[in-house]
């Protein structure tokens, strides 16, 4: 399988503060993260906030200037194109929003706003375009006249998904496109991705930070830990055998369905350190039940710790737990 | 109980009806103003030296005339002519200025967007009446001259309110939206950002019309604007000091008239502001 996205070492800090008398500092939001989005895969990025998930994605789709590190789209740099050179890609990178109610402009009805991407790349066939894509997300033909407000939560989020395919992107940045919704229209939306995601061929990287639906969605795991990966794996094998106390204490913290289930909860102590001012060694450590000294000394590099699987830990000779021991009945759709 | 429920509705209504009252009266001063001199019998410029100062609703002058026995309503209408015209132009062309400053300014940010709303600053400190009366003495006068005048005095206020709308619209998601699509710099703040802020601007623009045909009627009165023998109302104001005492309605008509264009546009402008406010229009 090859990789429509290849991120190597990327970094983005942010400067903050810096006045006359106080030295310039920088938020680490991505530091050096390395991955590979599989043609046709759907890559779920988790993390708590603060972790630069959304970072990420939007330094895919180039709407921030990485500080160093490579970005390539289908082979090519893309990493420092300008505005003009990446025009023509656009159609083929696309974003589904977090908040359906602010994605949407309220001056704008349905039909203009999914036909928007038609009128700035400058194509044809407007009207008949737009009720496709609209029949496609499972909304009707009127529903092309309405303003967002008229709309409910799920409804809009159809529309802000129409108006990101209906160029037939290559790639779709869904950013948390599901946590604004009620858990109801969670799973309607959800299945909608899928069913798009088969039906059109699309490469998804899917951020978010609720497990259940990570593992209901996704074919490969990454989890962000302030602003680095700290594990990558296909997800049955991240849901059944974990190898980093973060990802550990993630799964034990995301809800059961199933009320009779009782299992250890991994209940971290303190917070995420400060991006401003991360710790010199593993991140984590701080919060990390098997820290060793060793731990805090250097950064930890990912790495292969079985095929196919990526961990930032230097403990191999820990047992961690994961949801599918101990009996649990929640099994992710591999 | 019922009382204490019923004082903000009231109030919400009164202001609605002056809205309604300002707007019936605009319309009927331009109607007025424009198609009223084909339909009187005097033009504004006739002289008639039988008839000077002949006081109002004595015969055929229905307003009277004044010391060269000019007719007064004509010389009203054709006044208000000028008056309405500055209004509307300088305003138009001082929205426009305030809109791309302000839009410019809110979207690139930066030193650029700095640069322009300091410069917007340092314009709002001159005193705007010595500003005019400054920049007339070097222009010579005329209806051209005054609305330019005017409008480089009055696209301040649009331009810091467009700014800070722009300045918050385009980190929305659809604005981001629209970046994602490639759309350019100016796709984004034409269809994407001003329409969103548009009721500041409309409430602005109404209070501009005001603002922009009292000053006029400052300059005119000063004498550096409208020039004699076109009237104005602000110069018809200047022309009747002398005769205050003797022939008062030659002071009190163009004052009436400034006053009520004035007011209109201003109730008008509450009216739009409250109707506009997101906060009192129910889903």
């Amino acid at each position: 399988m090859t990789a429509l996205v290849e991120l190597r070492e990327l970094r983005k800090w942010f400067p903050v503060g810096g006045g006359l008398f106080r030295r310039k500092q920088q938020v680490k939001a991505i530091d050096g993260v390395t991955l590979d989005i599989r043609r046709g895969e759907i890559l779920s990025l988790v993390g708590e906030s603060g972790s630069g998930k959304t970072t990420v994605g939007r330094a895919i789709l180039r709407l921030l200037e990485p500080t160093n590190g490579t970005i390539r789209f289908d082979g090519q740099d893309i990493t420092h194109l300008g505005r003009a050179a990446m025009r023509p890609l656009r159609r083929r990178m696309q974003l589904v929003f977090q908040d359906p109610f602010a994605s949407l402009n309220p001056r704008h009805t349905v039909e203009r706003i999914v036909a928007s991407p038609l009128a700035i790349q400058g194509e044809s066939g407007g009207r008949e375009r737009v009720m496709e894509a609209l029949e496609m997300v499972g909304l009707q033909r009127h529903h092309a006249a309405r303003y967002p407000h008229e709309l409910s939560g799920g409804q809009r989020q159809r529309v802000g998904i129409a108006r990101a395919l209906i160029l037939r992107p290559e790639l779709l940045v869904a950013d948390e496109p599901v946590s604004a919704l009620d858990v109801s229209i969670q799973a309607q939306v959800v299945n909608l991705l899928l069913e798009l995601k088969e039906r059109l061929g699309l490469t998804i990287l899917f951020i978010s930070h609720d497990l259940s639906v990570v593992g209901h969605i996704s074919d490969r795991i990454a989890v962000m830990y302030l602003g680095r990966l700290v594990e990558v794996a296909e997800t049955r094998d991240l849901f059944r055998t974990p190898r980093h106390p973060y990802t550990e204490a993630l799964l034990s913290a995301a809800p059961d369905p199933d009320p009779d289930a009782r299992r250890r909860r991994i209940i971290l102590q303190g917070d995420i350190p400060s991006p401003l001012d991360p710790p010199p060694g593993c991140a984590f450590a701080g919060r990390c039940r098997f820290a060793l000294d060793a731990c805090r000394a250097a950064p930890p590099p990912l790495r292969q710790v079985a095929p196919g699987h990526l961990s930032a830990c230097i403990r191999d000779d820990i047992h961690l737990q994961s949801p599918l021991d101990e009996g649990a009945t929640h099994v992710p759709a591999g | 109980m019922s009382l204490a429920l019923s004082a903000p509705a009231f109030r919400r209504f009164r202001r609605h009806r002056l809205a309604a009252f300002g707007a019936a009266t605009i319309v009927l001063l331009t109607l007025g103003c424009f198609l009223g001199p084909f339909l009187l019998p005097f033009d504004d410029t006739t002289i008639d030296v039988m008839n000077r100062f002949a006081p109002p609703l004595s015969g055929a002058h229905v307003l009277g005339t004044d010391e060269l026995g000019r007719d007064m309503l004509a010389r009203l209408m054709m006044g208000g002519r000028v008056s309405l015209i500055v209004g509307f132009t300088a305003m138009a062309i001082g929205m426009a200025l305030g809109i791309l400053v302000g839009a410019v300014a809110g979207f690139h940010g930066g030193w650029l967007g700095a640069a322009l709303m300091r410069f917007v600053d340092a314009v709002l400190c001159f005193p705007t009446i010595f500003l005019l009366l400054a920049l007339a003495a070097l222009v010579s006068p005329g209806l051209l001259s005054i609305i330019i005048l005017i409008a480089a005095t009055s696209w301040m206020d649009v331009a810091r309110i467009v700014e800070g709308q722009v300045k918050s619209l385009r980190e929305r998601d659809f604005a981001v939206a629209a970046q994602v699509l490639g759309a350019s710099d100016a796709r984004i703040i034409v269809h994407e950002l001003v329409p969103n802020a548009v009721a500041p601007i409309v409430v602005a623009a109404t209070l501009n019309v005001a603002r922009a045909i009292l000053l006029e009627s400052y300059v005119s009165f000063l004498g550096y604007g409208i020039q004699p023998p076109v009237p104005s109302w602000g110069n018809m104001l200047n022309n009747a000091q002398i005769y205050l005492t003797s022939a008062p309605w030659l002071a009190i008509l163009p004052g009436l008239a400034i006053t009520l264009a004035v007011t209109s546009f201003n109730f008008l402008g509450d009216g739009l502001r409250d109707a506009l406010d997101p906060r009192m229009r129910a889903r």
